[in-house]
């Protein structure tokens, strides 16, 4: 394998998981809520996959049990926000911080045990095809699921009925409502998830990414995950590209460290969050493009007249 | 089951002051109910966290020190956010003042004067206020999402004090630990009655800028300026109000408060710099600033509860072998019952167990 097939490879296990997180997050905010949790339902999925793979001795077990850490956590936040009307922002926040501690309490006793790897599942033919074939086909199955989730993200959203309604809601809840159309359901529906990708983004980083546990070893993707749907201004597609630049930057910056060029490592990695900001930046100051592509109820609370 | 919410005419000014102790009377049942199944006497561990700490002198001097930077960082924050800003950078403008306010303790280590310990004040909470005028900036010229850009910083603070830490402001007789050398007498911050205890100035400052606050938010035009422009910008521009100024103000308030906190914390409690210099304050801080319903005499209150939840953490390890994680769990979960219980002051709710008018979601 060359240098340069295995810089793609690591590109694609640091890009992953925010491509993942990021395309259930783009759904959970099409709908019209803002949940600033991912990074604690991330870290929730991450432990979760982990005891779960522990436990069975499977990895794929631990992909199940990510998903369904990630998706149950992040009910707490929809009945918080969508049930008691709660502010989104301060309740996206409490996910987090109690994510990152109850995760820390779970896997206490899962630090520096020896994790489960996720084998790679080749696709004959295609796995033979060179350069392509061992970067793209010799992948594991939560590589396949990110392609899955970013083409059917995409169908959903703008080729089916109830993407459609999904996206009425989020523009605007109260027509949404006098149409008929179940507000408060479907984002119950879109916030979970949004949890079930957190969660098995999550999943990834405990059995793909660096197979063990370590407390808060999400370090900040769920942010950067946040970042990056605004970046892809709430696009599938976008968020897909969004998604393998930032994991190009970490694995660049892994990698001018290993080289040593004279520039202090802790420069290097400030990199990833100062990349955010400054995309962050780029992508809105121009402040009619935002308010287009912005959800118009994102982030707003909705109690149903009666 | 089905819950119904049903709006009030007007807050209801019962649950505004019941709405806080509900929610830690919850934490504490939640809490209890978790010991239970973590094998533990939920009495015993309760008591442990929450009432031990309390019994003795130097654990009360204790919780003072603990308290003081989740006061002050509070205080700021429930201003910013009162005025519909949302700084999360807390933890990053901390850190940057306890740099900033180092300055003069490791650079000039020799300079021994009465003004060395005030203008470390002042550095530290310039420093932080700087720290958070780059996300005012990006948020009042660019229309950049604040709470992003705020968070990311703070990973940018700590890894710039780890490099100034194993760099350049480490101490040369420190055995290459990654440590600073330790400040001076003259630069750390008097304890507040030393025969009693080792609580420090950072409390008094900490009651004070609470004190200032509310009086503030209450007696000022700045204070009902900052409360129009939050509920609606819209009222506020025909006020006359700048939200742009607001977002500067905002973050300029609440960042030199952290940064004092920041400075404090190292010159008080410390004494040095090191690469971890605070368990999650700025953080904590955004809990105590919703407990304390982002008013600041509340503030001072929840910022003693929160702080007692780290101290009892601690002696809740020792005493009854539980990990010091159950803090930031129980943080957590305030946080929650906080947010659910708030809903109380604005909703009545309603919960019917038949689907009497229906068709609701």
């Amino acid at each position: 394998m060359s240098m340069f097939e295995a810089i793609l490879l690591t590109v694609i296990t640091a890009s992953t998981p925010l491509v993942i997180a990021a395309i259930g997050e783009l759904v959970t905010e099409r709908s019209g809520v803002l949940n600033l949790g991912v990074e604690g339902m991330m870290i929730m999925g991450a432990v979760a996959a982990f005891a779960g793979a522990q436990m069975s001795g499977s990895p794929y077990i631990g992909i199940v049990s990510g998903i369904a850490g990630g998706a149950i956590f992040s009910l707490l936040f929809a009945f918080l926000t969508l049930t008691l009307v709660a502010n989104q922002v301060a309740t996206g926040l409490a996910l987090t911080l109690l994510g990152l501690g109850a995760s820390g309490m779970i896997g206490e006793s899962y630090v520096s045990i020896p994790g489960i790897r996720l084998g790679n599942i080749p696709i004959p033919l295609l796995s033979d095809i060179p350069v392509i074939g061992p970067v793209l086909f010799r992948q594991d199955l939560i590589f396949y699921l990110s392609i899955a989730l970013v083409i059917g993200v995409n169908w959903f959203l703008f080729r089916s009925r109830a993407g459609l309604k999904l996206r009425a809601i989020g523009d605007s809840h109260g027509s949404a409502h006098a149409l008929g159309i179940k507000v408060i359901r479907t984002r119950y529906l879109a916030v979970m998830f949004g949890g079930a990708c957190a969660g098995l983004a999550g999943a990834q980083l405990s059995l793909v990414y660096t197979p063990q546990w370590v407390e808060n070893m999400s370090a900040g993707r769920g942010w950067i995950t946040l970042a990056l749907v605004v970046f892809a201004s709430w696009r599938p597609w976008r968020v897909f590209a969004g998604g393998y630049l930032f994991g190009a930057v970490t694995i660049l910056q892994l990698h001018a460290q290993a080289l040593g060029l004279g520039i202090p490592s802790q420069f290097l990695s400030m990199l990833p969050y100062a990349a955010t900001i400054v995309v962050l930046v780029i992508i809105s100051h121009n402040r009619r493009t935002t308010l287009m592509n912005t959800p118009a109820s994102l982030g707003k609370a909705f109690v149903p007249e009666r | 089951m089905h819950i119904e919410l049903e709006k009030r005419a007007a807050m209801s000014p019962a649950f505004s002051i019941l709405s806080p102790l509900l929610a830690l009377a919850l934490t504490l049942v939640f809490g209890a109910i978790m010991f239970a199944m973590l094998g533990k006497d939920p009495v015993a561990a309760m008591s442990a966290i929450f009432v031990e700490p309390l019994l003795e002198t130097w654990s009360l001097h204790e919780l003072a020190i603990k308290a003081a930077p989740l006061i002050l960082m509070g205080v700021g924050l429930a201003v910013c956010y009162r005025s519909n800003n949302w700084n999360i950078g807390a933890e990053g403008q901390f850190t940057i003042g306890a740099i900033t306010g180092s300055y003069l303790p490791i650079v000039f280590y020799d300079w021994h004067s009465p003004l060395v310990l005030p203008l470390m004040l002042l550095l530290g909470a310039l420093g932080g206020a700087l720290f958070a005028a780059i996300p005012a900036m990006l948020k009042a010229h660019f229309n950049t999402n604040e709470i992003l850009t705020s968070l990311m910083l703070v990973y940018i603070a700590q890894l710039f004090l780890d490099w100034l830490i194993r760099g350049a402001w480490r101490d040369p007789k420190g055995f290459n630990f990654p440590v600073s050398r330790d400040f001076a007498p003259e630069a750390v911050l008097p304890a507040i009655w030393e025969e009693s205890g080792r609580a420090h100035w950072a409390f008094i400052f900490a009651i004070v800028a609470a004190g200032l606050t509310w009086f503030m938010m209450r007696y000022t035009l700045k204070g009902f300026e900052i409360t129009v422009l939050g509920q609606s910008e819209r009222a506020g521009r025909f006020a006359g109000f700048s939200s742009k100024k607001m977002i500067w103000f905002g973050f300029l308030f609440s960042g030199a408060l952290a940064g004092l906190a920041g400075i404090c914390e190292v010159s008080g409690s410390i004494n040095h710099l090191q690469p971890a210099i605070s368990p999650g304050y700025g953080f904590t801080a955004i809990i105590v600033a919703f407990l304390g319903r982002l008013n600041p005499l509340g503030i001072v209150a929840s910022g003693l509860v929160l702080g007692l939840t780290y101290l009892g953490g601690e002696a809740a390890q020792l005493s009854i072998g539980v990990s010091d994680k159950v803090t930031r769990v129980f943080q957590g979960l305030l946080l929650f019952f906080v947010l659910s219980c708030d809903t109380l002051i604005y909703y009545k709710i309603r919960i019917t167990w038949t689907r009497m008018r229906g068709g609701v979601a």
